[in-house]
């Protein structure tokens, strides 16, 4: 414990935590795009290198799709590259995105999460990343500005284990994170560097055996190829919960792995939730529990890999299991809902199931909002009909 | 010593590709591999080239390579020279290895970001006038009058409508350390301007001819004899800009008629008397502006 108490306490935002954890992971090369909400990171950076407090190759880049790009051409070269991005920045460089995960390159990303245009809206939801789902991508979501940056420091250790090699974005939300302050604990560069030692890959080019990567892969082929990314999709579930239990034991502060359980041991009802609305649940919680209502939260880190196996249980001992998308899949539901739905329905399970959008384009998910949720899924579970997908907070119903 | 076809080394380190015979871009990746050499790592974008060369498990390329998106060539290549630059590599030479659409069209903006930040890379865009890849589509580097898939010709229509956008001159316009055009029809121009290439720190940027039989409609044979009648004609021209100097490496005092040129390919049978006149005037004009810069050095 007394290493730990050379930690310090400092008043960061998310975008600045993010950058504290940048800077202990010692990347060589950094691109940079501005956009809002994401933009302080990388200005923070810039301040870090002009001061000379790191040492990298910080990349002005002319857009995100460069900034992908540039990232990928360092990290075939065997250097450990960072680069931060958000909503229309992130659909900009999605080309790039399936490039560096089908080349397996352990690139680490920070997305600040904002709405896509249209309607043009620069706050905060998930459709941005959950839009790249399928982009071959590890995808974190975390809750305060603490999480961010541990969670920050943590990628890079799942991103170069060698067993997954695929790179990993972290998703923290715009404005409710990035622009928010709270007391954060910056560890300090020695445990750092005991936990995240200097980037080794063989997935390099060689001057002494010439290769090509990136390459074509016909039919005959293929398959193969996108067999190693699923396989390595699933050694990242394990790889995801290890990374954090040896943080937490170096650093004292654990998340949970791929995700964290509230108060849902006994739970009947119990809210899904991803990111920071997983803060104000865990008070709602606590106030429906004084009232003697058995719920919980479950917060979801890791959306890729997808903790199916721990859904699959879940179904088995609640009775009912809301989930808050702050997106939807026009034409069916929310993505995160029938993520979920689809491992919680499990031979054997009975679970009524609740799928609330809520949380668009930076709209607040208030506590009464949640109250209102843990309330449908009692009166879902009682036999009340209610109507599967729930626009939170509606004007019109 | 300057490096000429007699003096190169025998070493092969592009072989065994699938091009088509008589392929310009390829004879320009040969050469340029010569002159550049083992420690060479070659980005290729979706191209003519990639395609022949790059397909798992065959590889034709003995140096590092790989294949990087359409738009993206200036940026990968910025990624790897500052990976360089942070290991402290030495003696590596980061190639990029377009075509003509790669770079003037979807790849133009990442270049310019490159060049613009100064980055150490060598940047090829091999020209064959069109997306040859996908079918011979026309591209911001068509030549008017050329017949391409989607500049079709018929009793109203004469082709491709605009003339070639020229790279030369943007990239002059980035105050690049070193640019030039060359022809694979001029091999040691060619290669004396890699080798200077090589040499210069920063951004360089080379704008090669690639006569493209398939696309042309001309026989694998005539690759060199097109190139040659391209530059006589004056309808393409070799030239260097360095240390803010342009430097015109043939300066013809009379043009050779253009309907040489268009004679020999089928994607030019259609022109008229009244296209010639309009490209030969167009050609006055851009020798006029080249031979400007000439005189504004002194």
């Amino acid at each position: 414990m007394s290493e730990l108490k050379m930690e310090k306490k400092h008043f960061l935002s998310g975008d600045e935590a993010v950058a504290y954890a940048v800077k202990l992971c010692k990347p060589d090369v950094i691109a940079a795009y501005p956009i809002t909400p994401q933009t302080v990171i990388v200005e923070k950076i810039s301040e870090f290198v002009a001061a000379k407090e790191m040492d990298c190759q910080y990349l002005h880049v002319e857009s995100e799709h460069s900034a992908m790009a540039a990232s990928m051409g360092a990290s075939l070269m065997g250097s450990r590259t960072f680069t931060a991005t958000s909503s229309q920045g992130l659909l900009y460089m999605c080309e790039m995105l399936h490039y560096v995960s089908g080349s397996r390159f352990p690139i680490v990303m920070v997305n600040a999460n904002r709405t896509v245009a249209a309607p043009w809206n620069i706050y905060g939801d998930h459709r941005d990343s959950l839009s790249q789902r399928d982009s071959g991508w590890i995808q974190i979501y975390v809750e305060n500005a603490q999480e961010a940056l541990d969670a920050t420091i943590q990628a890079y250790k799942i991103a170069e284990n060698s067993c997954v090699s695929l790179p990993v974005m972290v998703n923290l939300d715009g404005f409710v994170l990035t622009h928010t302050y709270e007391l954060v604990d910056i560890p300090n560069q020695e445990m750092v560097d005991e936990f995240l030692p200097s980037f080794t890959t063989t997935n390099k080019l060689d001057f002494n055996n010439p290769k090509s990567l990136c390459f074509s892969a016909s039919p005959e082929w293929q398959t193969e190829f996108r067999y190693q990314q699923y396989e390595a999709m699933e050694a990242a579930k394990k790889i995801i919960n290890k990374a954090d239990e040896e943080f937490g034991k170096i650093f004292g502060r654990y998340y949970g792995g791929m995700i964290e359980e509230y108060r849902c041991a006994d739970a009947d009802y119990a809210l899904v939730a991803m990111g920071s609305v997983a803060g104000t649940t865990r008070l709602v919680v606590d106030k429906l529990r004084e009232e003697g209502k058995k719920v919980g939260l479950v917060k979801l880190r890791s959306y890729r890999p997808f903790p199916k196996e721990y859904f699959q249980k879940l179904g088995r001992r609640v009775k009912a299991v809301g989930v808050i998308d702050r997106d939807i899949s026009f034409g069916y539901e929310g993505a995160v809902y029938s993520d979920v739905k689809g491992a919680l329905f499990h031979p054997g399970a009975q679970v009524k199931t609740i799928n609330f959008i809520a949380g668009l384009s930076g709209r607040d998910i208030t506590k009464e909002y949640l109250t209102e949720m843990y309330q449908k899924l009692e009166a879902i579970d009682k036999g009340q009909n209610i109507a599967e997908v729930q626009f939170t907070g509606l004007r019109w119903t | 010593m300057a490096v000429s076809i007699k003096n190169l080394p025998d070493q092969e380190l592009f072989y065994g590709h699938k091009a088509c015979q008589g392929c310009g871009g390829a004879i320009v990746a040969r050469l340029a591999l010569k002159v550049l050499g083992e420690r060479t790592c070659i980005v290729l974008p979706a191209s003519c080239i990639s395609s022949v060369t790059t397909i798992y498990p065959q590889m034709s390329f003995l140096v590092n390579s790989l294949t990087s998106s359409f738009p993206a060539t200036g940026a990968v290549l910025s990624g790897m020279a500052a990976a360089c630059k942070a290991q402290g590599l030495k003696d590596v030479t980061v190639l990029g290895f377009a075509g003509d659409g790669g770079t003037i069209d979807i790849g133009l903006q990442a270049l310019s970001g490159a060049v613009e930040r100064g980055d150490d890379f060598i940047y090829i865009c091999y020209d064959n006038e069109a997306y040859m890849n996908t079918g011979v589509q026309r591209s911001g580097l068509t030549p008017y009058g050329a017949w391409t898939t989607t500049t079709p010709t018929n009793n109203n229509a004469v082709g491709e409508k605009k003339f070639k956008k020229n790279l030369f001159e943007i990239m002059m316009a980035h105050r690049i350390p070193y640019c030039a055009t060359a022809s694979v029809a001029y091999p040691n121009d060619l290669l004396n301007k890699l080798a200077k290439a090589k040499e210069i720190q920063g951004p360089k940027v080379l704008h090669v001819q690639a006569p493209c039989p398939t696309g042309w409609g001309h026989g694998p044979e005539k690759t060199v004899e097109i190139g040659k009648l391209a530059v006589r004609t004056g309808l393409w021209y070799l030239a260097e800009y360095e240390n803010g100097q342009v430097t015109i490496n043939t300066n013809p005092k009379e043009f050779k008629p253009v309907k040489d040129y268009f004679s020999k390919q089928k994607r030019f049978r259609h022109l008229t008397e009244e296209d010639f006149r309009i490209i030969e005037e167009h050609r006055d004009t851009e020798w006029k502006i080249l031979r400007n810069y000439l005189g504004k050095d002194e």
